[in-house]
């Protein structure tokens, strides 16, 4: 590699024939993992097709398994055969995979795009930078959507979190997720912790059960999702009254499908995307994963992903970018979780929390789900 | 067919109990659909009673009753849920209507042999109604995603247009999806090009396999067939990961060849199965008087026994075809983005986006599943008849 390089330095040829060379060693084909559906929808028509029109010899196939990304990872790395070259995952899962080293570290100076006004990758994501793997490419919430043709009559519309726990001014089903996470914290909430103490408290066995006895007051009105699709399905079909799932699910359901459903904005909990390159890529694939990233990351392309849905770019300098939707033409801002009067109350995961004691209490939540 | 047995008229005793317990077992399922087992329980058996003992009390005359019963059930059901429960409540009160005089005319003794007792009449109608419950069962998941996959909005939801059989509620939209979609286009294309081949080799290797396996010399019989067969039998996830290690290790993993000797070791079990059951019936001796007329061993397989065991190689060859086509497990694990196939791209359409686009899919396969199947039959009964074998 060094001799060739000083070689061609030192002949008369020049930047153009660096750049040849450079594309002719980068692999021609790259596959993305991801969500599937609107998500990746969003991904493609602001990340890869503007990138495959610039690289024409370049195809990208999509894998639509970011669900069981840290385990596929696991039995690609003990097979030794990685197939993925971009995988797209949750900040949790990322911390996770840094952890077990299924992830690469980088170094966001030298992969990352600067912004255009000349601030550094690094400052332009800022505290999004959870971990040494993570690339971050949007800010989502979790968060509730209800049917307004199903509030009672005379009752003001439910716009605080503990509506749900509330079964006798609004009853009827809800849809909850079918995880601790988020709905631990939700019970807690509504049963008068502070939010600065809910970690302190659910670290304890007394904590956790005083989580699972305020779920118990609605468990017989819940139906537990997995699928990020299921509560905007059960909305639509009037089967539950409100339910929570990804903001840009309810977007969806409430402006392109034209559902009678209404957000309920408050203690939405953020969480990050983005995305991780697998440990251990051979150099001609990660040459070219790191070419795409440095494009797909950019300030432009994070704001242009935001036509196509409701989730909020990571970096500072795309929000002023944020247009209108691509078919609808209406503002994207009003619809990002991160919009001021969206953000009134919001309630900020704790990632490294979840991270040590995500097994003892999912394995709890589970036994409970069963009683 | 002629009565068997004269019928009289039956007690309102009989008549008024039956016709509750039916009731009651109508209103069992409306009542859970509505919220209230007990309570649809409970209407649903005073109801018929009801009906029973006004129609013998007051002697009512047969064809007029029973049209007014479909239509006062029509009208209720209108009242209460619109055309489509109007439908649901005329075939309610036909039903209600025929039940009734059947019962108190005898008519369901008429058909049956005048000896059975009363036990044996009701587990004649008993097992019918069995029957017919676990058919319904087995069916109408199938038959009702059909209509959903016309539906004109994004969701499995009978929407208030459908229901009313507006036609803005229906659109073909989603199949407008499937043929349209690169990434349906592709699995598509996947599955088309993997499946044959993988029933290809199944079939080969499963029909040798099934010859050898039947001579009575070849040694180890048993143990041969249990390993070959055990791909049935162990656990499709357990299969999967094994082929998963195995196939990266030896650079199969992910690529289209990985993908079909997966499918074909899945398909080799069927094949041999119900080759070994025609091969039961096959006559050894005429491959011996094919030797003796001077054919070669290929030649007599091809001429002789092929012909006699064809039927059972074309239904593993169908079951074969089948496992790899609607196969999602395996494929997960052997297959990259690359290979996927219809069923995985259907797995991910339901996890991740509930869209009726997966039902136009399936309707088009049961429809593909119907031609193929029907097909298949017609050309055995065709090439039985042909053979004499049976009178068809």
């Amino acid at each position: 590699m060094k001799l060739t390089k000083t070689l061609l330095a030192t002949s008369a040829l020049t930047v153009a024939a660096g750049a040849a060379f450079a594309e002719s060693h980068m692999a021609s084909e790259m596959t993305l993992v991801s969500w599937g559906g609107a998500y990746q929808n969003s991904q493609q028509k602001a990340y890869s097709e503007p990138y495959m029109e610039m690289h024409p010899d370049v195809s990208i196939v999509w894998d639509e398994s970011s669900n069981e990304a840290v385990a596929k990872l696991r039995a690609m790395n003990e097979a030794g055969n990685v197939t993925w070259d971009l995988v797209d995952v949750t900040a949790g899962d990322a911390i996770r995979l840094c952890d077990e080293g299924l992830a690469m570290e980088y170094d966001p100076e030298e992969l990352l795009a600067a912004a255009p006004d000349g601030t550094s990758a690094e400052d332009d994501f800022g505290d999004l930078l959870v971990s040494d793997c993570f690339i971050p490419q949007i800010v989502y919430s979790t968060t509730f959507g209800y049917r307004t043709d199903m509030v009672p009559e005379g009752v003001e519309p439910p716009n605080d979190i503990c509506d749900v726990f509330d079964l006798e001014t609004y009853p009827g089903k809800r849809s909850l997720e079918k995880r601790p996470i988020n709905t631990m914290e939700w019970a807690l909430l509504c049963d008068g912790v502070a939010k600065d103490d809910i970690y302190d408290v659910l670290e304890t066995d007394e904590g956790q059960d005083q989580a699972l006895a305020k779920l118990d007051t609605i468990k017989d009105q819940v139906i537990w999702w997995s699928a990020g699709a299921d509560t905007p399905q059960l909305l639509a079909d009037g089967e539950i009254f409100m339910g929570s799932t990804y903001n840009g699910r309810l977007f969806s359901v409430i402006e392109e499908q034209d559902q009678p459903v209404a957000m309920m904005w408050d203690a939405q909990v953020y969480d990050l995307d983005g995305w991780i390159i697998p440990a251990g890529l051979p150099e001609e694939r990660l040459a070219r994963v790191k070419d795409f990233l440095k494009f797909a990351t950019d300030t432009q392309r994070l704001a242009d992903q935001a036509k196509y849905i409701s989730y909020g770019p990571a970096r500072a300098s795309s929000a002023p970018l944020v247009g209108q939707h691509a078919e609808l033409g209406i503002d994207m801002a009003p619809h990002m979780p991160t919009d001021p009067a969206n953000s009134e109350n919001t309630f900020l995961q704790n990632y490294s929390w979840w991270a040590d004691y995500r097994d003892d209490i999912d394995a709890k939540f589970q036994a409970w789900l069963a009683q | 067919m002629a009565a068997l047995t004269p019928i009289s008229r039956k007690p309102l005793s009989f008549v008024a109990p039956v016709m509750a317990a039916a009731g009651a077992f109508f209103g069992i399922f409306v009542g859970t659909a509505n919220g209230s087992t007990l309570l649809g329980f409970l209407i649903g058996g005073v109801l018929l009673a009801a009906i029973a003992v006004v129609i013998m009390k007051m002697d009512l005359p047969e064809k007029p009753v029973r049209w007014a019963l479909i239509v006062v059930f029509a009208v209720l059901g209108f009242f209460l849920a619109g055309i489509p429960s109007a439908v649901l409540g005329g075939l309610f009160g036909w039903f209600t209507g025929w039940f009734a005089y059947w019962l108190y005319e005898g008519r369901y003794r008429a058909k049956i042999a005048p000896y059975l007792t009363p036990g044996q009449v009701l587990w004649h109608f008993a097992f019918r109604v069995i029957c017919g419950a676990i058919f319904f069962f087995l069916i109408t998941p199938i038959v009702v995603v059909m209509p959903l996959s016309f539906n004109a909005e994004s969701f499995f939801t009978f929407t208030p247009e459908m229901l009313r059989f507006d036609p803005e509620g229906y659109s073909l939209r989603h199949y407008r999806d499937f043929f349209t979609s690169d990434a349906w286009q592709q699995a598509l294309w996947n599955s088309v090009t993997i499946a044959p081949m993988a029933t290809i080799l199944s079939v080969g290797f499963g029909t040798l396999a099934a010859i050898g396996l039947s001579q009575p010399h070849v040694p180890f019989r048993r143990a041969i067939m249990a390993i070959l067969i055990s791909p049935m039998i162990v656990p499709l996830i357990i299969s999967a990961a094994g082929m998963y290690f195995f196939y990266s290790r030896i650079g199969l993993q992910g690529t289209y060849l990985g993908v079909v000797l997966a499918h074909a070791a899945l398909g080799i079990p069927f094949v041999i199965i119900t080759v070994t059951a025609t091969l039961v019936g096959f006559d050894n001796s005429l491959t011996r008087a094919a030797a003796n007329m001077g054919a070669d061993p290929v030649t007599t397989f091809f001429r002789v026994q092929m012909p006699l065991i064809l039927p059972g190689v074309i239904s593993g060859g169908l079951f074969a075809f089948i496992t790899s086509f609607d196969e999602v497990v395996v494929v997960l694990f052997v297959g990259s983005a690359s290979q996927k196939t219809l069923p995985w791209q259907m797995f991910i359409g339901l996890r991740e986006q509930i869209s009726p686009t997966i039902l136009a899919v399936a309707t088009i396969l049961v429809a593909i599943s119907i031609c193929l199947l029907t097909v298949v039959e017609l050309l055995r009964r065709r090439s039985e008849r042909l053979r004499g074998m049976s009178p068809g």
